[in-house]
């Protein structure tokens, strides 16, 4: 029981409003020692896991890229893109970037979309832009909805497109897992089973993205009498 | 063969140039600690295999040190510095236009036609790159063209590819690192045995006498294991074993594969509730400037929760063959 300690702390410290990165960092040193290795040797296992994962932040190395590119305008390139489109609103054009980031991460192509690299440049200054040349400026508060809403599209549409692709990593996984316990399945069985949650997933995203338009337009009304 | 150590080296770099541009920046008003921490982070990337475990984990909480007593500075622009972004950004839209989308979409598009590409490419009976690292090494790839076609196409000069990269990570901070962290926790966490202990208390104390309630029992175990360990691969074996395979599957006869693959989707909606899946919920946040931390939670908890719903319903309607 005394192993749950590190989930309590984090659990506690997000709670409470600590820093993240500080919670997490304490939450491994206590479970480790909780598990009964030496100072030491947590810090170590801390440590090596922590060189392991480098990975996961290479993402970053596309910084320069979009940085250089955002120093260039690129955000009013794709703010005077959409002002091109006249019947373009935020919920439209984040259902259609939500439908093409899911078809994509179902053919495999997960790649293609991201924070970083689509979200911050690209999406979410066009669902700003959107609303802006139908409501006029925005007020802040507005303006970060909509951008959490850029965020949240890429994110549902990644989670359930990917899985339909066989050999996503989750289908890997759940077919190793399977084979440990002698069960046999198919990849293609598994990636067909993903497909009803997938359909169900771009209606209710689509329905609420479709209310964020007349939302956005109450509130903006509000605003302004 | 190009493996995911070049990647980290020309990762070092970026962030040593980082630290170095953050500590030549006086309007940054905690220079020295924004310094220390892209520098410690450029010494794990650039020398963290020669180090040993210990000094590798002494750099993690140095860092974690750095965040959660004050954190890290930001660099202020000068009202003159605002002034001449503004006209360089008109100057070269006018003179560029659209063509500036292109160098966005030449980074994707490589670590794309990489992956397809470049993974079972052979050169004198060896992998060209590492098969397992196509995606990552591809990217980087992709990285360094589109600033081979970028800064000919702005005409600048290469420090500003830089000064705008540490612009970006001062505005995301120290949440930069987070989701490697969260990756080491669940390393330890595996280590410590957290999950199995989980389960184990999950399939003794709730009980679940029908199909229906099986399968909501491994759903919501499945959605709130992912939110505890903020991620679905490691909810999965753990909750599986425990609940799906021996009840849903053994005891009522569940297909395997519609359960495991809706399964594996029910994690998918914890993970979009959880802040402990930083990259995907928090670091967003913080490189959309929202004031929030936890505003993209907020809009995807709707969708969740009527996904996990959608996900118990699908799964008692298809894994029980009559």
């Amino acid at each position: 029981m005394l192993t749950l300690a590190g989930i309590a702390i984090i659990a506690i410290g997000f709670v409470a409003g600590f820093n993240p990165l500080l919670v997490v960092t304490v939450a491994a040193v206590v479970t480790g020692l909780a598990a009964g290795l030496s100072l030491h040797e947590v810090i170590s296992a801390l440590g090596k896991a922590f060189n392991d994962n480098r990975y996961v932040s290479m993402v970053w190395l596309v910084l320069p890229v979009i940085g250089l590119l955002e120093r260039a305008g690129l955000q009013d390139r794709a703010r005077a893109l959409i002002n091109r489109l006249a019947n373009a609103t935020t919920g439209r054009l984040l259902i259609a970037y939500f439908f093409l980031r899911q078809m994509a991460a179902a053919l495999g192509l997960t790649s293609l979309g991201g924070h970083a690299q689509m979200v911050r440049p690209l999406i979410a200054p066009m669902a700003e832009a959107a609303s802006e040349a139908r409501f006029g400026p925005l007020p802040d508060p507005v303006r970060h909805q909509i951008r959490a809403q850029a965020a949240a599209a890429d994110n549902i549409a990644l989670f359930f497109g990917e899985d339909i692709f066989i050999a996503m990593a989750s289908i890997l996984l759940i077919r190793g897992f399977l084979a440990g316990n002698g069960i046999e399945v198919e990849p293609f069985a598994l990636s067909v089973w993903a497909i009803p949650t997938a359909i169900v997933a771009l209606l209710v995203h689509g329905v609420r993205l479709w209310h964020l338009d007349r939302q956005l337009a109450r509130t903006m009304q509000a605003v302004k009498p | 063969m190009i493996t995911l150590s070049y990647v980290y080296l020309l990762g070092g770099a970026l962030f040593t140039a980082v630290a170095i541009l953050s500590g030549l920046d006086p309007s940054n008003p905690r220079r020295a600690r924004t310094t220390a921490f892209w520098g410690l982070m450029a010494l794990s990337l650039l020398l963290g295999d020669q180090i040993s475990d210990f000094g590798n984990g002494l750099i993690v909480l140095s860092m974690a040190g750095i965040a959660g007593t004050g954190g890290l500075g930001k660099g202020t622009l000068t009202l003159e510095a605002e002034t001449e972004r503004q006209a360089f950004r008109q100057d070269r839209g006018a003179r560029i236009g659209n063509w500036l989308l292109a160098p966005a979409l030449i980074v994707p598009t490589a670590a794309l036609t990489g992956t397809l590409l470049l993974k079972d490419l052979m050169i004198g009976g060896v992998h060209l790159v590492d098969p397992k690292q196509a995606t990552l090494i591809s990217m980087a790839f992709g990285v360094l063209l589109a600033l081979a076609v970028a800064l000919p196409l702005i005409r600048t000069t290469p420090l500003v590819p830089l000064q705008e990269a540490r612009r970006l990570l001062d505005t995301v901070g120290w949440s930069a690192i987070l989701p490697q962290a969260l990756a080491a926790l669940g390393a330890v966490f595996a280590l410590a045995g957290v999950g199995k202990v989980i389960g184990d208390l999950t399939a003794t104390y709730i009980p679940a006498h029908s199909p229906l309630a099986a399968v909501a029992l491994y759903c919501c175990g499945m959605a709130g294991f992912t939110i505890l360990m903020g991620n679905a691969f490691a909810a999965f074996p753990i909750m599986t074993a425990g609940i799906g395979l021996p009840l849903v599957i053994m005891q009522f006869g569940g297909d395997p594969a519609v359960v495991c693959a809706i399964g594996m989707l029910s994690g998918f909606c914890g993970t979009l509730m959880t802040p402990m899946a930083a990259n995907f919920n928090l670091v967003p946040a913080a490189l959309l400037e929202l004031p929030d931390r936890y505003s993209v939670i907020k809009v995807q908890a709707p969708t969740a929760l009527i996904l996990l719903a959608a996900n118990i319903a699908l799964m008692t309607l298809f894994a029980f063959k009559v």
